[in-house]
């Protein structure tokens, strides 16, 4: 009976799951119009009027939502014009920090301070009126009333690579759009907001902070006697983490690294499960940002190769027992290995969890595609059944990729550390 | 037609990644068939094995993804 009842609740959660992806997607789908509809505007270098035109014909293209719904955001989109607004923190030079909610956007139809909030992003419009709670003019409004402020052209440079002109309208003129600086793209503008990803790294934090020191307190409380509660539920994952994976893996010295392997493994595990829950307090896809597994495998980079030893050293610049060309031929292999290494931790985890996102997202799409943009309800029935079906399985196996990749991490960091800090006895060995 | 090759690259990384791990999963199948008591080892040894197939194949996907 209980065991029922289990699976019913994992049926209405995936349920849940499909209907609320479901409902984001149905906000998608304007997006899409406003960005499909202006580039053909733009092919036939039509006047205004074009803009208002609407475009029922037209193929549903899943991928502008799908790429929408992986990335950050400064808001909990929850659907409609509903949102859960965060703060933005920006840097500008000159001007200092500056501290605003993206509430002060009003669901992007306002510009605040010369920001703009597009499809829950902000960014920067160059030029315009750095004044409080200008309200934008919409550009284009499609069949279901949705207006779109934000102008989209995808502009092809002499490689073929296709890259994305935004701009918006005010007053008869037009104003281009800047990103914040990235690491080789730096524009006027920082930006250090709270956003959805950066929310649910802090939220995964303080659970892990809650949970661990209340099965600390629990074990002061409570000396020899068995667990209880959340502190029984831990228990066997940290045990299994530190006897199955820090001390083989590491070796002697493993206490010294068992905090540093015992945060990556709970940190990546709290933000994957929190990424695959659709609504609010979830929704961050925070590990498939490739920043945050960058700075993860630089953390175990950093620490590899500050706790290697002399042996793990000569491993690398000078190989011992074999011969001498083969020691020189080794150098370049080896060193490219000390960085490869970290570059595939940080790869496998980026992409596991990006691609599980994309083929969720994919499946929900499929409600629209079969759908026709909401002219074939039938289809969209259809669509939604199939959906249904593939995205309660995709969520069950999600949550296998989640524990998986969160242990996949933490044993090749294990593992690393431990080559790094092996004792070596080769003239007895060989 | 943009991204087609791409597309063929990822599909081509796939093609090696499958055959990679179809490769450890059954030879630890065959591997625990022979040992059943050493099931744990293999698991986890199964899984690095994996993960490293995994991780180059994946870096070829991203790279297909972005180009």
């Amino acid at each position: 009976m209980k065991g029922l009842a289990r699976q019913f609740l994992i049926l209405v959660f995936c349920f849940a799951t499909t209907l609320l992806l479901a409902q984001h997607e149905n906000d998608a789908v304007g997006h899409d119009h406003s960005s499909s509809a202006e580039v053909e505007t733009v092919d036939h270098q039509a006047g205004e009027s074009e803009h208002a035109a609407p475009h029922t014909a037209e193929k549903y293209n899943p991928s502008p939502a799908v790429m929408n719904h992986i990335g950050d955001a400064h808001e909990f989109h929850i659907w409609g014009q509903i949102s859960i607004p965060l703060p933005c923190i920006t840097y500008e030079e000159g001007q200092g920090l500056s501290f605003f909610s993206s509430a002060s956007f009003h669901h992007g139809t306002m510009a605040y301070n010369g920001y703009v909030l597009d499809h829950g992003v902000l960014r920067k419009a160059i030029g315009f009126p750095t004044r409080e709670g200008v309200e934008l003019e919409a550009i284009h409004t499609d069949q279901d009333g949705h207006a779109h402020y934000v102008h989209t052209e995808e502009v092809k440079d002499e490689v073929g690579k296709i890259a994305e002109h935004k701009t918006i309208h005010y007053q008869g003129q037009t104003y281009p759009l800047e990103s914040s600086s990235k690491i080789f793209a730096a524009t006027s503008w920082t930006d250090f907001s709270i956003t959805k990803n950066v929310f649910t790294m802090f939220l995964a934090t303080i659970l892990l902070f809650l949970i661990f020191f209340g099965m600390k307190r629990f074990y002061a409380n409570n000396e020899g006697k068995a667990p209880r509660g959340l502190t029984n539920f831990m228990e066997p994952f940290f045990e299994f983490m530190r006897d199955e994976v820090v001390k083989p893996s590491i070796g002697p010295k493993w206490e010294k690294y068992m905090g540093l392997i015992m945060s990556l493994f709970f940190f990546i595990l709290v933000c994957n499960l929190l990424g695959l829950i659709p609504f609010f307090p979830g929704s961050g896809n925070v590990m498939g940002n490739i920043s945050v597994t960058i700075v993860l495998a630089l953390i175990t980079f950093v620490v590899v190769n500050f706790s290697g030893n002399k042996h793990y050293w000569q491993h690398i610049f000078w190989m011992p027992n074999v011969p001498v060309p083969i020691k020189i031929l080794f150098i370049p292999i080896e060193l490219a290995g000390l960085f490869i290494k970290p570059f595939t931790l940080l790869i496998r985890l980026f992409a596991n969890i990006t691609a599980g996102h994309t083929i969720i997202l994919s499946l929900v799409s499929l409600i629209f595609i079969f759908g026709e943009v909401g002219q074939n309800v039938g289809g969209a029935s259809v669509g939604a059944v199939v959906a249904f079906i593939f995205v309660a399985f995709m969520n069950l196996l999600e949550l296998l990729v989640a524990v998986l990749q969160a242990f996949i991490f933490a044993l090749l960091s294990a593992l690393y550390i431990g080559a790094a800090v092996e004792e070596h006895h080769h003239e007895e060995a060989h | 037609m943009t991204g087609t090759l791409a597309a063929v690259g990822a599909g081509l990384a796939v093609i090696g990644a499958g055959i990679g791990i179809g490769q450890i999963g059954g030879k630890a199948m065959e591997a625990i068939a022979r040992q059943p008591e050493a099931v744990g080892d293999i698991r986890t040894n199964m899984l690095i094995a994996a993960a490293l197939v995994e991780g180059a194949a994946l870096a070829t996907i991203v790279l297909a993804f972005f180009a």
